[in-house]
């Protein structure tokens, strides 16, 4: 199988990210592949470990977005490929899915285009169904385990809200895995070699043979979430159950019950 | 001068903090509580490839330099001491060892199923009545026809119980005129006859670490698995505690990091008289001594990185990291759970484990003072260090990466 993984380098989780003066900043915490994008990864490798083939990761960004390209190398990747262009600037996610799919194109003879479920950052969680759109391929989004695979077939678990659901498709196909696929594996010693003399190749839009994007959504304000305010108080009393009562009143005079 | 680390170094970082944090962070509190290290930890460390880290790949090991080493030592510290401990034993006080002074069918034996992590192993010089003075070693490896019959006792052996192989030093000479040269260096293999251990509870601190006993009965060695030639266990055990205390040094580095980061966090939580205590000066003092020694604890095993890369000798500078890194980050731990006040003094923070760990720094793998007394000898002209028969191979990529 030939599978290209899409992944994109966002802010750290643990990073703490706030609008100032109109802009979203995360300070200068470090930017990680998307974890959600590991277990793309990981799903897109566990097939290939299975069916054999390779996985290639594509990505879209600036110089910065090699690293979450050489993790997935590192995780066992074969080759890494960044789609990086001035232009690109503050794209949405449908022009995002538009250099994706020609990425792909260009890529050519690809069975599989494997995403994360969403990015942490914008959380549009649509660059899938987009891709597969453009693709003319069937989108099997939100998929917790792969039950099969043929010549030109694909079975996979969606985790959906009511349960489980078992949809097949035609490939080449897009999927986009949840979390339940497994834990995204660590890169290993061999890899992380393999990834840091790795030779990027970067396309530009010209070389993708498009136009400058034109974002049909952006954003025209970002805002911090209203503080909350919170204000303690110790309850006290002589024994465990002057504390209880009082508490239990305070309970309901707040009508929190 | 360059200070940059590589980007294989940097995810060599990213793996291993990645691993500590979510497989050992949530599960450590509980492992010393219940004095236990976790069965999970060590095939997990095996499979990552921190078990072999440094080794030429044709001995099974990755093929990263002896700096990574060192960088992966401070990773796993900064989570806690026992996973560095592990890193000591195994890699530094055994399996180096084994790369430096063992013969080609000694490393294909013994140090490629140590790099591979199938087979753990331990390093057992102290003895109940030896420790900083080794000549006081009364176990003792008598030569009968091709093989040693080994006696005695060994204490204090971090992953006793769960080594397949020890590097044992044991006296073959108890006539030699000088005791330093009547001692050997042997690997055991421990799951054979007259091999008796057993773990050691109620320590202060590394609880949720292996830490035990050896004892030796009539334990038959063939002579090949002596390490060097006989007489020559002084220098071996010397050497190995070269890259031992560069894995201590580097691990104390990040005790002093985990200090730091978990003072910087309550800092900015905690409030007191109205601010965050941050805010008050005393609180910053001890925080600005914790950036300085911690700078300053990571240049200088960084530097005895670098020595053992270009296959310079660093006794010196090793026992010079190790002082200043173990006594510094005693002293960070003790001013975390200052910080941290009545919390810091439960096992509801980190850092009261911090300084539990820390003090056994001070103590193994040479106390303080033996450092000290080394630091003055070098300075004063009274110590000298002269060249070995064998020297730790330096670090050299393309044999190191080669599959023979």
């Amino acid at each position: 199988m030939k599978i290209v993984v899409c992944v994109k380098q966002v802010p750290d989780s643990a990073a703490r990210v706030v609008v100032e003066h109109g802009e979203v900043t995360w300070g200068d915490a470090p930017l990680v592949i998307n974890p959600w994008d590991e277990y793309a990864v990981e799903g897109a490798l566990r097939l290939v470990d299975e069916q054999g083939g390779e996985v290639i990761a594509l990505s879209m960004g600036n110089e910065q977005a090699k690293e979450a390209l050489k993790h997935a190398l590192a995780m066992g990747c074969k080759e890494a490929i960044l789609v990086s262009d001035p232009q690109l600037q503050g794209v949405d996610s449908l022009g995002t899915a538009r250099v994706l799919a020609a990425a792909v194109q260009k890529i050519g003879g690809v069975d599989l285009v494997v995403f994360g479920r969403q990015a942490i950052d914008g959380d549009a969680g649509v660059t899938a169904a987009m891709t597969a759109r453009l693709l003319g391929f069937p989108a099997l989004t939100l998929a917790a385990g792969v039950r099969g695979v043929s010549s030109d077939r694909i079975v996979v678990e969606r985790a959906i809200e009511e349960g489980r659901q078992v949809v097949e498709g035609a490939l080449p196909a897009v999927l986009s895995f949840t979390k339940d696929i497994g834990e995204p594996r660590y890169p290993s010693f061999m890899g992380i070699r393999k990834a840091s003399r790795a030779e990027i190749p970067i396309w530009s839009l010209d070389e993708l043979g498009l136009p400058a994007p034109q974002p049909h959504t952006s954003w025209p304000a970002v805002l911090n979430p209203p503080a909350r305010e919170i204000t303690t108080e110790m309850i006290t009393g002589a024994t465990p159950q002057e504390i209880a009562e009082k508490l239990v009143d305070k309970i309901l005079a707040e009508k929190v019950l | 001068m360059d200070f940059s680390l590589s980007s294989d170094h940097q995810m060599a970082i990213n793996l291993t903090r990645d691993f500590a944090r979510k497989e050992v962070a949530p599960v450590i509190r509980e492992a010393e509580r219940q004095q236990q290290m976790p069965d999970f930890i060590l095939p997990e460390m095996a499979k990552l490839g921190l078990l072999g880290i440094c080794f030429p790949a044709r001995y099974g090991g990755q093929g990263m330099d002896y700096l990574s080493l060192g960088l992966i030592s401070e990773e796993l510290e900064a989570v806690d001491s026992t996973l560095r401990v592990v890193i000591s034993v195994h890699v530094g006080l055994n399996s180096m060892a084994l790369l430096q002074w063992g013969t080609e069918e000694q490393k294909q034996r013994f140090l490629m199923p140590q790099a591979r992590g199938e087979k753990i192993a331990c390093f057992g010089l102290t003895e109940p009545g030896a420790g900083s003075d080794v000549t006081g070693i009364r176990s003792t490896a008598r030569r009968q026809g091709g093989d040693y019959v080994l006696n005695g006792e060994k204490m204090w052996i971090s992953l006793a119980t769960r080594a397949h192989h020890a590097l044992v030093v044991a006296r073959t000479n108890p006539e030699a005129a000088d005791p330093h040269e009547g001692l050997s260096a042997f690997i055991i293999e421990l799951d054979q006859p007259g091999v008796s251990r057993g773990d050691i509870h109620g320590k202060l601190g590394v609880r949720s670490g292996s830490t035990g006993w050896l004892a030796f009965q009539d334990v038959r060695v063939p002579a090949e698995n002596r390490l060097g030639e006989e007489g020559e266990g002084f220098k071996i055990a010397m050497s190995c505690l070269d890259n031992g205390r560069y894995t201590v040094a580097a691990g104390a580095t990040g005790l002093i990091r985990a200090c730091l980061d978990a003072s910087l966090r309550y800092a900015r939580e905690r409030t007191a008289f109205g601010r965050e205590i941050g805010k008050f000066q005393l609180i910053q003092q001890k925080i600005a001594f914790m950036v300085q020694s911690y700078e300053a604890a990571r240049l200088l095993y960084f530097r005895a990185g670098w020595l053992k890369n270009n296959g310079r000798r660093n006794t010196r500078e090793t026992s010079l990291a190790k002082w200043y890194a173990t006594d510094a980050a005693f002293q960070a731990a003790a001013e975390a759970v200052q910080i941290h006040g009545a919390y810091g003094y439960s096992d509801e923070y980190d850092v009261e484990r911090y300084l539990r760990n820390a003090k056994g720094e001070m103590i193994y793998e040479g106390t303080s003072e033996i450092h000290q007394l080394m630091q003055a000898g070098y300075a004063l002209g009274y110590r000298v260090d002269t060249p070995l028969r064998k020297e730790l191979p330096p670090y050299d990529p393309d044999f190191w990466q080669a599959i023979a």
